[in-house]
């Protein structure tokens, strides 16, 4: 199947500002198609505002050339609205591991996933408090674990 | 299908919202390397980012309507135009000056951003439905910030406090300009596609001072601004614009 090779290609490019979480991880990639040498792929932004977009639109383009399609579209959709219940399990085990506490699933309930503790990716100590809902980048927040008396990020829910 | 008086209007509207977003967004980036506190520089070049990417949502569909290329039409708005075409409020385009005066307006266009969003998110016009819920989610993050810093100045030390109330003195009546002008005509609400500006007015209005007043500060009841047209600037707009658009200017070609 065509389109498992692209979905095989895309597992390998990752978010530059994440780089152990692919695209399709993130669950950017809302859709692939391909017809003969042409291979279409539509994505969707995290924060509007993110500026490694465009950077995984190139990668995702030269990658799918590299193996062989002719003509690449990666086309941008913004609906539905781009949700961190979306990473997958996988993806959420990496961002652990990255030292970035995931977000907890929140089916739109975003006030209340914001009420909730955050876990220590460390210590998984629930006694931490937040420091500053912007971060690095547009996706994190910084929070402060009381426990191991270190700061740490986290993936902010949307 | 759109009639032409409804289009018309929608792109007055979109062009609107999207030099709001875009001119604050501008202001914003200004604190990048001199906010008070590490964090605060930080947070305002976040908020930087979002508006400017909100700005580009909004110019994105007004690039659909008018039939226009989604990838450089919004470019050639940002860097391509004089600055009295520019249709942001007065607000949004004044100096950053003190600290408290940028922090109190952030927090008033926050709120006014979760208000309207909440309601265009319910558009008639569903690219315009869709936007609203795509960018209110990131407002959530602005606002919640922004109101927990006006409380702690509103209720910190007696400078703290007399600098709050100096900003809200002057950005209040200003505040109003937001809810003017033809960018937001009957057309548009008789078919569903915006909410009124009255309805939006009224409901910012009385859950702004209801928190104001319980960070104890004195909201003015000067609401002059909706009297500014949109087409009206400062100079203050023209020095922005102008650094704004200098890399452009020297060199149109010119890309990362």
């Amino acid at each position: 199947m065509a389109a498992g090779r692209i979905w095989k290609i895309l597992e390998q490019v990752q978010d530059p500002e994440i780089p152990v979480v692919s695209v399709v991880e993130m669950g950017l990639i809302r859709g692939v198609a391909a017809r003969g040498k042409r291979a279409i792929v539509t994505m969707t932004p995290t924060f509007s505002g993110c500026p490694a977009l465009e950077v995984m639109r190139n990668e995702i383009a030269e990658r799918l050339q590299e193996a062989g399609w002719e003509e690449v579209d990666v086309r941008l959709t913004a609906s539905p609205p781009w949700t961190s219940d979306w990473i997958t399990d996988s993806g959420r085990e990496k961002l652990r591991g990255f030292g970035l506490s995931p977000p907890p699933r929140h089916a739109g309930h975003l006030e209340a996933a914001l009420a909730a503790a955050v876990p220590c990716p460390y210590c998984n100590s629930q006694d931490t408090e937040l420091k500053n809902d912007f971060g690095p980048t547009l996706c994190r927040a910084i929070y402060f674990c009381n426990r191991c008396r270190q700061p740490f990020e986290r993936f902010k829910p949307l | 299908m759109m009639e032409n008086k409804a289009r018309e209007s929608l792109c007055r509207y979109l062009l609107a919202s999207g030099d709001d977003e875009l001119i604050l967004g501008h202001r914003n980036s200004e604190w990048c390397g001199h906010a008070p506190l590490l964090e605060e520089d930080i947070a305002f070049a976040n908020l930087a980012l979002d508006e400017i990417g909100h700005a580009a949502i909004w110019y994105t569909l007004l690039a659909d309507l008018r039939r226009e290329n989604r990838d450089s039409y919004p470019d050639r708005l940002v860097f391509q135009r004089e600055a009295q075409d520019f249709r942001n409020a007065t607000l949004l385009e004044l100096p950053n000056g003190d600290w408290a005066f940028s922090m109190l307006r952030q927090y008033l266009f926050d709120l006014y951003e979760m208000v309207r969003l909440h309601r265009l998110a319910e558009s008639a016009y569903e690219p315009l439905s869709e936007a609203a819920q795509k960018i209110s989610r990131e407002e959530f993050y602005h606002h919640r910030h922004t109101s927990a810093w006006v409380r702690r100045l509103g209720l910190g030390t007696e400078e703290s406090h007399r600098r709050m109330q100096e900003a809200l003195d002057r950005a209040w009546p200003l505040a109003f300009q937001l809810f003017s002008g033809p960018e937001v005509d009957d057309v548009l609400v008789y078919s569903g596609y915006v909410p009124s500006a009255g309805y939006l007015q009224e409901a910012w209005s009385e859950a702004a001072a209801e928190f104001l007043e319980k960070c104890q500060l004195k909201v003015p009841a000067d609401a002059s601004g909706k009297r500014i047209p949109r087409d009206q600037h400062t100079p203050y707009l023209n020095v922005l614009v102008d650094e704004m658009q200098s890399v452009a200017r020297l060199d149109p070609e010119a890309s990362w």
